[in-house]
């Protein structure tokens, strides 16, 4: 399997330099077909490697290709470690990736950056393989940092853009943030067990529960905790949790396609990949796996009621991605790993569609992303009409739909969850998920009645140009629609009841809420069927109506609502105030901090005392010393004799 | 009686009065390297002085050496000093500041 494991990584890396430097020389059809290719060959020999885990019952590897270097017992190895979670992320992320490309085609066909996109989603999906498959963590931060990189060359892709250059600048600074925590912990973890290897690591995770670091001198604090936090900090900057969510919304600046692929559906994933993946580690710290939940459950409902208040198509689908996003990171700190990774599958499959389809309304319109300019677009669009209902049937978690699934489970498992016997947690989780059921249904049915129903807000030169999108849009958009509708049926109970992960991850009994649950369960017909019998089923329902009626039926109430809470839209509207403080606080302090010691600290201290100062000084003192220097020689010869006589007065008195 | 302490003291006024003189002429270079003759004779006096008092005769051979080399740097001073006239029209001291940089 190795052969597969190098070809699934490196055809996509080959195509993206390709691409990339010879660019002119394939032209445009050869740069989307040789990537569409290379990337088509990688999630077919992925599938192929999921097949061959998953059917054929073929057993994970964990292989080292080369060494890269040794340095004092440390060795830094690249190597892949290939089980069932990562075949998983595979499948996920060259199928994603295949539809975007594709979808590419079309969506960047007018644009002069042709070659250069496809050479950076290319290389996107080089990163994000690596990131993934690997079986080190310096391995993992090379990808890491990888994803992280090309989400800045593309959120700045339209690099003429003042706002897009904002963007990128400030994902990028921002992924610094979780980034040092991330290597902190990846510190943390070889200073403690002396190895990048995850499995030595995890062999080792009990002997570094049992230690205790003293990071502030004097309160020595358990290792575990601070190596699991630290590492859950690179997560929350990488999958966009509060407080370090502020960068994801700003990233839709970029193109359609790759807001569906990295910012939606794969790389702000990588983090609810990577705790899931550390999963032996986490077990052992309570309090940072209460820290995840508790994190978790801010960012999926009140980064979801942003999403009410939005008006831009793109910025309203971030906005739920960051509440989706919240919702797999509850069910990371319940220990409901697979749920998470279940989850994190279903969403990336409807949240790419949603995305594409928003992409879709996008071309139609001319670059248009204000939704208070849509409406209506049902009947010029059917195919994009119809995914995007499967879609948001999807994200809200309709029954039968994969959403549903992963959803329903997920917000059971924290109900069940052995969170249950602290309270402060609990009621902190389990409402926040309960509650955001129905800001998701509001939100985007909000957005999908005023996108494509409701009267036309769209002026009269836009509409004579209104048709359904080419093939190469439209046909991802119903590959994409197919999983996103039916995938939950077949996979549920393997997923997340079967023991579909086996080692790859780990839970403690204590915390096995899955299993508890899985001895009630009674498969997907079941499920659905008892599904009007919950409080979520409820909730969602209430969530769509309250849409349907605020904005299709009584299109005026939105309006006085928003006038009679105007301190609460303002809020809503500002994000918290959220980037205020970033940028206000945080960036103004920083560069006040800056100008202070540079005009201070560099211009004062340093270069008008310390370097010109010492010159001035001695300059002035030689003007001292230089009115002894007459030129005239009864001056010297005094001064001789002077010196004469008191060295002679000294020889013979002091001497 | 007139004793070796009556000769320091003329010894060591007229010591006094050339460096006096050095210091205090800002007039004429003339002056100044009679000044250094007159110091370098105070100094031959000390010498005989004490020679005459220890008895022993090399202070005496000293002076003889001095006197010599006070002629030879006598005339190599008034050398320099016609040289300096020919060149700059004045031996006033106070003019002479060059050293000066």
């Amino acid at each position: 399997m190795q052969a597969y494991y190098l070809t699934i990584v490196l055809a996509p890396l080959a195509a993206a330099i390709i691409t990339g430097l010879f660019g002119k020389w394939i032209g445009r059809a050869g740069a989307h077909w040789l990537t569409n290719l290379a990337v088509g060959l990688s999630c077919v020999l992925s599938i192929a490697v999921f097949k061959h885990l998953f059917f054929d019952g073929g057993t994970a590897e964990n292989i080292n290709i080369y060494t890269w270097a040794v340095t004092d017992g440390l060795r830094m190895e690249v190597g892949f470690l290939v089980d069932r979670l990562t075949a998983l992320m595979m499948v996920v992320v060259t199928f994603v990736s295949l539809m975007v490309h594709i979808y590419t085609i079309g969506y960047m066909h007018d644009d002069s950056g042709y070659q250069r996109f496809f050479s950076y989603i290319s290389l996107f999906t080089f990163s994000m393989l690596m990131l993934v498959m690997a079986n080190n963590f310096l391995q993992l931060f090379f990808g890491w940092e990888a994803v992280g990189l090309v989400s800045y060359l593309l959120i700045g892709f339209w690099f003429k853009r003042e706002s897009a250059i904002f963007a990128n600048l400030k994902a990028f600074l921002v992924n610094r943030v979780g980034d040092f925590g991330f290597i902190l912990g990846i510190a943390g973890i070889v200073m403690i067990s002396g190895s990048l290897d995850y499995a030595t690591v995890f062999a080792s995770a009990e002997s570094i529960a049992a230690q205790n670091i003293e990071v502030i001198p004097g309160s020595p604090w358990n290792a575990m905790t601070v190596i699991c936090i630290l590492l859950f900090i690179g997560a929350m900057g990488k999958s966009a949790q509060a407080p370090l969510h502020v960068w994801l919304p700003d990233s839709m600046e970029g193109p359609t396609p790759i807001s569906a692929l990295i910012h939606a559906a794969t790389m702000v994933t990588a983090g609810i990949f990577m705790v899931a993946r550390m999963s032996p580690l986490f077990e052992f710290s309570t309090t940072a796996l209460a820290v995840v939940i508790v994190i978790g459950a801010i960012t999926a409902f009140f980064m979801g009621l942003i999403g009410i208040v939005q008006n831009d198509i793109k910025r309203i689908i971030a906005y739920s991605t960051l509440s989706q996003l919240g919702y797999m990171t509850v069910a990371l700190g319940a220990s409901a790993y697979s749920a998470a990774m279940f989850h994190l599958m279903t969403h990336a499959f409807f949240k790419a569609l949603l995305f594409l389809a928003a992409g879709s309304v996008i071309i139609a319109l001319h670059h248009e992303q204000d939704i208070r300019k849509m409406g209506g677009l049902r009947k010029y669009m059917p195919i994009t009409y119809w995914t995007a209902l499967v879609g948001s049937l999807a994200l809200i978690g309709f029954p039968g739909s994969s959403g549903f699934f992963s959803k329903d489970l997920l917000i059971e498992a924290i109900r069940e969850s052995h969170w249950h016997s602290e309270p402060w947690v609990y009621w902190i989780a389990y409402p926040s998920v309960l509650l955001g059921v129905f800001v998701t249904a509001l939100y985007t049915f909000r957005l999908f009645f005023l996108v494509f129903h409701g009267e036309e807000r769209m002026d009269a030169e836009t509409r004579s140009h209104l048709h359904e999108s080419p093939w190469v849009v439209t046909v991802p958009l119903i590959l994409l629609a197919i999983p996103s509708a039916v995938i939950g049926w077949f996979t549920v109970n393997d997923v997340l009841f079967d023991n579909y992960f086996g080692d790859s991850i780990v839970v403690r009994s204590s915390h096995d809420v899955l299993a508890y649950m899985g001895e009630s369960f009674h498969g997907s017909l079941a499920l659905v069927s008892h599904s009007v019998q919950t409080p979520v089923f409820w909730l969602t329902a209430a969530g769509a109506f309250t849409a349907w009626f605020l904005y299709l039926k009584r299109p005026d109430i939105p309006a006085a609502i928003k006038d009679k809470f105007s301190g609460l839209y303002t809020l809503l509207d500002r994000k918290y105030f959220m980037d205020d403080l970033y940028i206000k606080g945080f960036a103004a302090g920083g560069r006040a901090v800056g100008s202070f010691l540079w005009q201070k600290g560099d211009q004062l201290l340093i270069d008008g005392m310390l370097v010109n100062g010492t010159a001035n000084t001695i300059g002035r003192l030689a003007g001292i010393m230089r009115q002894l220097q007459t030129g005239y020689i009864y001056t010297y010869a005094f001064t001789m004799i002077v010196g004469l006589t008191m060295l002679l007065s000294w020889l013979i008195w002091f001497r | 009686m007139i004793g070796l302490q009556h000769y320091l003291t003329i010894s060591a006024m007229l010591f006094v009065l050339s460096i006096a003189g050095i210091v205090i002429n800002r007039r004429n270079l003339i002056f100044m390297l009679m000044c250094i003759e007159l110091m370098l004779l105070a100094v031959n006096f000390n010498f005989i002085a004490f020679s005459r008092y220890l008895g022993d005769d090399t202070g005496q051979v000293f002076v003889f050496f001095i006197l010599t080399v006070a002629a030879a740097e006598a005339a190599i001073g008034l050398a320099i000093l016609v040289v300096l006239f020919r060149n700059r029209r004045s031996i006033n001291v106070q003019e002479l500041n060059t050293l000066k940089g």
